[in-house]
């Protein structure tokens, strides 16, 4: 680019960022790493329970083993206490939150 | 060790092995029979508060969900109760219900043990077990280390004999 003189564009008017009001967040299960649990078993669980692919369950396997959490599921409060709930079936460590 | 034959995850399990695993199973009834106490680490570990900046709406969601939480726990612990001989080796079968079955009670019985063992997330089992065996080789550490131990092999092996989830 040197030399060139580059054209005066107007700075954009970055709009506000919208707070999205606390009530109208969806609401969000988080499963937490714990060091019992097998990577191949938490992998395993997040397929049969919520049908993803062994990539994505994979990922977000790992995102749980690496940043120490991972959320699984986003919606509806109740639908997020069920899979919390299902989730303590299969024996992971897993909240519910506001996202 | 499981492994897959004919449509089913199949083990041979030596006299050790099944009482070993029937005494695993049966503490875990135990203990979620014997009034839970819910002061009690392996308690807390295995039914996790929902809200954990919001104790009361943890008590709350408890209220609803942890009798089936722990009947369908008792459940699955009888599922290896189930399809284990009564004494004396042999071999196990297990279609998919039961292998899940039996996945989960693993599970829950290698959570109740590495919580009391206190394992962490730097925790080397072999370095573990070599010093429980410098200060007591007989000790109940030692059994419970290695009992711990087999319990993650044998869950992987059940999860390496499981068919691919579609």
């Amino acid at each position: 680019m040197g030399g060139m003189a580059l054209p005066q564009v107007a700075p954009v008017e970055t709009p506000e960022i919208q707070e999205v009001p606390e009530e109208d967040r969806p609401w969000v299960t988080i499963v937490w790493d714990d060091p019992v649990n097998l990577m191949s078993y938490v992998t395993w669980v997040f397929q049969k329970l919520f049908g993803y692919s062994k990539e994505k369950a994979e990922r977000l396997m790992m995102d749980v083993h690496t940043k120490g959490k991972a959320v699984v599921s986003i919606g509806a409060r109740e639908r997020m206490e069920m899979d919390a709930n299902q989730l303590h079936g299969y024996g992971l460590w897993a909240t519910v939150d506001r996202g | 060790m499981f492994r897959r034959s004919g449509g089913q995850c199949v083990a041979t399990f030596a006299h050790d092995e099944v009482r070993v695993l029937r005494k695993v199973a049966a503490e875990v009834v135990g203990l979620l029979t014997d009034g839970m106490d819910h002061t009690d680490p392996v308690v807390s570990r295995l039914f996790p508060d929902i809200y954990p900046d919001r104790p009361d709406d943890s008590q709350e969601f408890r209220l609803y969900t942890e009798g089936d939480l722990k009947t369908g726990k008792i459940d699955q612990a009888g599922a290896i109760l189930a399809a284990l001989p009564d004494e004396g080796e042999g071999e196990v079968r297990l279609d998919g219900e039961a292998a899940e079955a039996w996945l989960r009670a693993i599970n829950d019985a290698r959570l109740a043990m590495g919580t009391r063992l206190e394992i962490a997330a730097d925790t080397d089992l072999g370095e573990e077990l070599d010093n429980a065996v410098i200060d007591d080789p007989g000790s109940s550490r030692v059994f419970q280390l290695s009992v711990y131990a087999y319990l993650g092999y044998l869950q992987e092996s059940l999860l390496n004999a499981l068919p691919e989830i579609k």
